[in-house]
């Protein structure tokens, strides 16, 4: 493999060479291939070679399709998912563009396939959320018999039609435990990003505006509570105050620890975002035209801050997201019987040991693992899309 | 060989916006022969530094050479390969850009950055082009050339960065030098440095130089000719000396009028009469670094009062202890009469609505999210109660007072406005608050000419029918000539003189007030050369020319 790998990198040095060469007097000597540098042909040709191998890779897999142990199980499962995503995502788009006001077809005509791709899935998680009740199968608590139902459907394999995603150790339903599981961490999550944002932004634009004590205060104190790892001081906060409350009351509890916690990083970005609008002329007008705190920091601060706090919005959820996902993972996040993805990982995990002879068993603990994952990525790439837009509109 | 340097014929530029290409230039020539020096003017927008980059070869990001040719020496430059431009660029074609302070590096040292490019087109080892750079330091008549080259861009003066700049510039001995606004940023006395040096060092070395610039009277010290460029088209291309005295165009005319605007000096106050304002031994500092002096004067009913000096003289200071925003540690502020409370925000609502404030910036003074009608209407809310029908009626007083259109700017942004259209709205939303006296803070020098002209007389005729007072903060003599009624002269900290307009620019001077006016450059092409005889300093650095030959 090494050595494979070591002739496909030597073969791209003088291929990069040959390549420029080529299309230099193909193309008589074309603007783009005079100036492109031996970095860029080089990185042409690995990039080549390596799309090259991987299609190989996936006709190969078909040879082992149904066999056991089926070894591209997992490669061709990706493939197939990025055709899929692909296909859904520039769909998405051209559907966007036709359809709608003038305003959002515009918006969609200057948007990426990636954030078309992003807004879909977050489209598809929301619906799954909020109709949790009627798109799942079974019930989220429901133990229906049979146990450790392979996922596939197909009982050659040990799988069911009833449970296209199997069931758990318990005889759960796994597709509808994911749907639930949509409403359980997502509801739970978005709360909580919302919760540190009003904490966060409220704080750090009042120590931007009034500078002088309130600042020191509200700095220090963020900087105490930044300089403990924030999964173990969540930890040991839930913990102590599962002593104090449960069920429903513990929950509670949780989103306040993680979005106190979290509002530490968002403060710093609201602080600093507002010092460079606090300084502006306008701000300076509105105070000497007598204003209050509130009428300062809501309608002259906030309005300008909205593009990188929305940003950040976008990645403090996934952050959110993924210390509920962990704290259920360690057992203190969100309580069972609830269906929740951390705690699904965990309870499916050791079904991973399978990965080698039986690949299809083991994607049940994936399965949820996944789930996080693709929210993780289509909430990154809106994101990325949008901090583009705001940093192009300032200019 | 000829001696023609740089041929552009028909040259077009695109630039994109909104998914579509807009034209900046329609089809421009330029011809430029070996030593000379082209002045290139025009408002903002007219494409002026588009036009100075495109003699590089180069556009700037979002914009692309559409059509014409651009032949630098012979040298097709439009579509020249990468390797071919960068071995001229920095080496026979050198840019000065407007803003030495955001063109430094502020990370390595003058002389590091100055022997960057010699280096590495191998012109000079770097030992070599050290001390080169120390000569032509000398020569642009840097203080302590040989030292001030080891200091970083933020421990030297605006004046003296620009000419580091100009100098980096030479340090290939270029055939172009493309100066973008060097001096736009500078105060007057430091301007006449900055150009004389220029000047100086082009003509030592028979540099052609593209100067694109917006002020006429700079222009006509520094070019042979002088091209005027008007939305991407050109307007007219003469000698200098023709130019000035008979320019054809009436757009060209029309910028040679600007500076004629004046009102006249109005009658002495009463004695005895109240001030609005009155300043009275305001000493202030920011923590421990003392900035004003001991600073008096009164700004009574109906009357300009034009604050002026260099940067750092204190001006804006003291508007910010007017204001409140900066309490003066001893003095105190008297408005009709009565004592105002120190920090603005001991002061009552009244007392804030009477003294408003318009900034330079508009760009800064305007909350970019809020529409017109917020921005006017919040003022007439705030102060006066009035919601709903009332208020949108005052808004549109407001609004026509300013010579706008108030249905079709009323929901528009500050950001779908033109530069003077936005300082219009920073009048609009001061006079919503009825106030009695106005601090202007350099209003129009971010504006082009005309559009500040317009700015000027729209200021007078408000004072005029509303009877307001204004402090006119200012660095530009032409406009204190133009609207002011009394003169302050500002210097470190400290009123340095003041009097009516009429005095103030009659002999006899305060030297220091001397030296400012004799530095407003004037139309006249042997203006800075009469000058630096006069004040002693011939042309510099005849010596060393010798040397360096």
């Amino acid at each position: 493999m090494i050595t494979w790998l070591a002739a496909v990198l030597l073969g791209s040095i003088p291929g990069g060479w040959l390549f420029r060469f080529l299309g230099q007097k193909l193309t008589n000597n074309r603007p783009y291939f005079r100036d492109m540098g031996f970095g860029m042909a080089f990185g042409y040709v690995l990039g080549a070679a390596i799309l090259v191998s991987a299609i190989w890779m996936y006709i190969v897999s078909w040879s082992t399709a149904g066999a056991i142990p089926d070894t591209y199980f997992f490669y061709r499962t990706a493939v197939h998912g990025l055709i899929l995503f692909a296909i859904m995502g520039v769909a998405f788009l051209w559907f966007g563009r036709l359809v709608g006001t003038a305003g959002t077809r515009k918006l969609f005509r200057s948007m990426p396939v990636t954030a078309a791709f992003g807004i879909l899935i977050i489209i598809l998680y929301a619906i799954c959320a909020i109709f949790a009740d009627f798109i799942a199968p079974y019930g989220q608590e429901e133990v229906l018999g049979n146990a450790n139902v392979v996922p596939g459907g197909n009982p050659a394999l040990g799988g069911n039609p009833d449970f296209p995603l199997g069931t758990d150790q318990i005889g759960r339903d796994i597709l509808s435990r994911l749907i639930y599981g949509a409403q359980n961490t997502v509801g739970i999550a978005f709360v909580t990003t919302c919760l540190a944002f009003f904490l966060g932004v409220t704080g750090g634009f009042l120590a931007s505006t009034l500078r002088g004590w309130t600042d020191q205060v509200l700095s220090r104190l963020v900087d105490v509570l930044m300089a403990i790892p924030a999964l173990i001081f969540a930890l040991l906060l839930i913990t102590a105050a599962s002593s104090l409350f449960t069920g429903f009351g513990l929950t509670v509890a949780m989103i306040v620890i993680i979005a106190v916690i979290d509002a530490t990083r968002v403060f710093r970005l609201a602080r600093a975002v507002g010092m460079n609008i606090v300084v502006m002329d306008y701000i300076e007008a509105a105070k000497l035209r007598g204003e209050g705190l509130g009428y300062l920091i809501f309608r002259e601060i906030l309005p300008n801050a909205t593009a990188p706090l929305l940003a950040e919005f976008g990645l403090r959820f996934c952050f959110v997201f993924l210390t509920i996902a962990s704290l259920s993972f360690l057992g203190v996040g969100i309580q069972p019987p609830l269906a929740d993805w951390g705690t699904m990982v965990r309870d499916l995990s050791q079904f991973i040991n399978f990965a080698s002879f039986a690949p299809q068993v083991s994607a049940v603990a994936l399965l949820p693992a996944l789930a996080i994952a693709l929210l993780t990525v289509a909430v990154n790439f809106v994101v990325d899309w949008m901090l583009h837009k705001s940093s192009g509109l300032k200019e | 060989m000829s001696d023609q340097l740089v041929k552009i014929r028909g040259l077009k530029i695109e630039g994109r916006s909104d998914e579509t290409w807009n034209p900046i230039i329609n089809g421009v020539d330029l011809d430029l022969n070996k030593g000379e020096v082209l002045g290139l003017i025009g408002e903002s927008g007219a494409g002026k530094s588009t036009m100075g980059l495109a003699a590089m070869g180069f556009t700037r990001d979002g914009c692309r050479i559409s059509g014409g040719s651009v032949e630098f020496d012979g040298i097709d430059l439009v579509n020249a390969p990468a390797a071919v431009k960068r071995g001229l660029l920095g080496k026979r074609i050198a840019y000065v850009a407007q803003s030495a302070a955001a063109s430094f590096n502020p990370a390595h040292k003058l002389i590091d950055q100055h022997t960057e490019a010699p280096t590495q087109h191998s012109v000079q080892s770097k030992a070599e082009s050290e001390k080169d750079g120390i000569e032509l330091y000398r020569r642009l008549r840097l203080p302590d050339p040989d030292n001030i080259g080891f200091r970083y861009p933020h421990q030297v003066s605006g004046g003296q960065l620009q000419r580091a700049m100009t100098a980096m510039a030479m340090s290939c001995r270029p055939d172009l030098i493309i100066f973008d606004e060097p001096t736009t940023a500078l105060d007057v006395t430091t301007q006449i440095e900055v150009l004389a040096s220029i000047r100086d060092i082009v003509e030592q070395f028979n540099t052609a130089a593209i100067y694109i610039t917006h002020d006429l009277a700079v222009v006509a010290q520094m070019a042979d000719k002088i091209k005027v460029l008007l939305k991407g088209d050109e307007v007219e291309e003469a000698d200098t000396r023709t130019m000035l005295s008979a320019p054809k165009q009436e757009y060209t005319k029309s910028l040679w009028a600007v500076r004629s605007f004046q009102r006249p000096q109005k009658p002495a106050v009463n004695v005895g009469a109240t001030p609005v304002v009155s300043v009275q031994n305001v000493t202030a500092a920011y923590g421990t670094v003392p900035v004003l002096f001991d600073v008096s004067f009164d700004i009574h009913a109906g009357r300009t009062v034009a604050v002026v000096g260099e940067s750092g003289s204190g001006k804006s200071t003291t508007a910010r202890c007017i204001t409140g925003l900066l309490p003066p540690k001893q003095g105190h502020i008297e408005f009709d009469g009565q004592v105002l409370p120190l920090d603005y925000r001991q002061r009552d609502k009244n007392q804030l609505r009477q003294a408003q404030m318009i900034y330079q910036m508009a760009d800064t003074a305007l909350n970019p999210r809020k529409t017109i009608g917020e921005l006017i209407g919040r003022p007439v809310q705030f102060y006066s109660g009035k919601t709903g029908a009332e208020k949108r009626k005052r808004v549109d007083e407001l609004l026509e007072q300013i010579e706008l259109e108030p249905t079709q700017y009323f929901n528009r942004l500050p950001s779908e406005l033109s530069g003077g259209q936005k300082q219009r709205i920073g009048i609009a939303r001061a006079l919503a608050a009825e106030p009695k006296f106005i601090i202007c803070d350099e209003v129009t020098s971010a504006l082009d000419q005309l559009v500040a002209e317009g700015i000027l007389k729209l200021l007078a005729d408000l004072q005029d029918k509303l009877g307001l007072s204004y402090m006119f903060i200012t660095h530009d003599l032409a406009t204190v000539r133009a609207i002011s009624d009394e003169v302050v002269v500002m210097k470190d900290g400290k009123v340095v003189e003041q009097g009516p307009k009429d005095q103030m620019f009659q002999p006899p001077h305060h030297p220091y007030t001397d030296l400012l006016l004799s530095s407003v450059p004037e139309m006249d092409p042997d203006w800075l050369t009469t000058l630096l005889k006069e004040r002693g300093v011939d042309n510099i650095g005849d010596a060393a020319v010798d040397k360096m030959a």
